[in-house]
């Protein structure tokens, strides 16, 4: 008779993150454990970086830099805080932060969501290609920058320069914005957005905690797609 | 990379683990800087009395030095001897007298700093074994900044190292590196600032020394810097009853801080700030770009 597990509890006081990392990328489909709990992080580096699986990883505390960075699959639950480079390339799967982000949330992730309950610092979303970030707080400056798809909603404010040299994303702010960077503007905000801003809280459970009619939308001016002489101050 | 730290104390009661804390926090920041490390330490101290600290070579003779130089002022020293760093009290009328005693008596040692409040000390060396080597975790005091260094724009040598002080119980410790550092050096001498190093953070404590002097505050002395410096940079300073922290307006280095009733407290990273009490219920938040964050004891 085997033993079948359905949690596993790893404490980072006693163990490296390099054998939980190691331990969860091991894990093949059908796995059985599909629940790990991760005890003490101390804001340690690249807890969870690299998951391919449909798991779940509650980690109960705050963690380091590049936390789930290049997730695929996996739902990453972080009770507490998360620091720079939080999703990093992410290609799918969840991230939920019930505390405050660092900087480069999402940088350059291809897919998939994450959400912060608190806020997030500068350069949420940079290059995002596809990712959707909620932030249920506000964001630091340079925010979405290069961005080039996918979407960042923010229940609160954003920092200067949102969207700078911005291609495809589409933004979504509820409060103030201290500034817009080169390119990107704010545009009008129909049905039809107000329809898959709704989708998107709708997915995580959030619709009903806020009006999506409260947001206004931005985006790219699509000016600076293409080098033109006239435009070299502003890159 | 480098790694800082501070701690600024709001709650007399943790004054006198102020230095475990700092000596946990600097060690934690091994990995961002292990080549040297340093800190300065606000402790006691009262306008009469002024402490000047040194750095001695191996073999150095404190004993026979510290004789020498009661004499040769005919007033009250207290000596205490750190590791390579001997810390001479004494009244502060007699600080510039000292001073130039100290230069005569034994060329051979450094003036690390001179205040009523700060001490520092800095070496060659992992985090760890450089504040055991000085007694680091049984200091106790106000406030506290730190830095373990992975050098990039000078050599790893101890007056390489971080905290620079350029002015009574002033201290700037640095991550990043100043781009305009030789220009702003050379501006700075012809304004009778002196540096010791080819060091970039030195010419940024030194900057910073010489609009002190002029009477700004450093508020709008910090606000300056971010017109004259260029380059990546998240500087943190103590004066006497504060410190303050800056970053350039890219905000290109890491930089968290956690304010408690009981503390403020700065960490490159959130893990240098994991060990301090009650870390669960701060606010924990990020320094904006361009922005001067100052925290003060009422004088």
């Amino acid at each position: 008779m085997t033993t079948q597990f359905s949690a596993k509890t790893v404490d980072l006081a006693s163990s490296s993150v390099r054998q939980l990392n190691e331990a969860l990328h091991a894990l093949r489909d059908g796995t059985n454990v599909t629940r790990w709990n991760v005890l003490n992080p101390r804001g340690v580096h690249a807890i969870a970086a690299g998951l391919d699986a449909d798991v779940t990883i509650e980690i109960n505390g705050d963690v380091g830099y590049y936390c789930a960075g290049m997730n695929k699959r996996a739902t990453v639950i972080i009770n507490g805080s998360a620091g720079i480079g939080l999703g990093e390339n992410m290609m799918s799967g969840l991230i939920y932060v019930k505390g405050d982000a660092s900087q480069a949330v999402g940088a350059t992730a291809h897919g998939g969501v994450i959400v912060i309950e608190g806020n997030a610092s500068g350069r949420c979303g940079i290059s995002m290609k596809g990712v959707d970030i909620i932030v249920k707080g506000s964001i630091g400056p340079m925010s979405a920058f290069m961005a080039q798809a996918g979407a960042l909603a923010v229940f609160g404010d954003a920092g200067e320069a949102l969207g700078d040299s911005i291609y495809e994303a589409k933004l979504y702010v509820r409060g103030s914005v201290a500034s817009l960077g080169a390119d990107c503007i704010e545009k009008p905000m129909d049905d039809i957005h107000r329809a898959e801003l709704f989708a998107k809280f709708e997915s995580i459970g959030v619709a009903g905690e806020i009006d999506v009619g409260e947001f206004k939308r931005y985006g790219s001016a699509r000016t600076l797609y293409h080098f033109h002489v006239d435009n070299a101050g502003a890159y | 990379m480098c790694g800082i730290v501070g701690l600024f104390l709001k709650d007399p009661a943790l004054q006198p683990e102020l230095g475990q804390h700092l000596s946990t926090m600097l060690e934690t920041m091994t990995a961002r800087g292990p080549d040297s490390a340093g800190f300065a330490v606000y402790g006691d101290g009262s306008p009469e009395l002024t402490k000047i600290t040194l750095r001695a070579p191996a073999q150095f003779d404190f004993e026979s030095f510290g004789a020498l130089l009661a004499s040769a002022l005919d007033a009250e020293v207290d000596l205490i001897v750190r590791g390579t760093h001997i810390v001479a009290t004494l009244p502060t009328v007699e600080a510039d007298r000292a001073l130039a005693k100290i230069k005569e008596l034994a060329p051979q040692l450094t003036l690390s700093s001179i205040g009523t409040h700060m001490e520092l000390y800095k070496e060659v060396g992992l985090p760890a074994d450089v504040s055991k080597s000085f007694g680091l975790s049984a200091m106790s005091g106000t406030h506290a900044i730190g830095h373990t260094r992975m050098a990039t724009e000078s050599a790893v040598t101890t007056a390489g190292a971080h905290p620079f002080s350029t002015g009574k119980d002033q201290c700037l410790v640095h991550n990043g590196s100043l781009s305009n550092h030789n220009q702003v050096r050379r501006r700075l001498i012809r304004e009778g600032i002196s540096f010791a190093t080819e060091n970039d953070t030195e010419v940024a404590a030194g900057y910073l020394s010489w609009r002190l002097a002029q009477g700004e505050s450093l508020g709008d002395a910090l606000d300056a810097s971010l017109k004259d410096l260029d380059g990546f940079f998240t500087f943190v300073v103590g004066t006497d009853t504060g410190f303050g922290v800056l970053r350039d307006p890219i905000g290109c280095k890491h930089a968290v801080m956690a304010e408690t009733d009981q503390y403020v407290a700065f960490g490159t990273e959130y893990r240098a700030l994991s060990a301090l009490p009650g870390i669960e219920r701060a606010r924990i938040f990020e320094p904006n770009p361009a922005t001067v964050y100052f925290w003060n004891h009422a004088a």
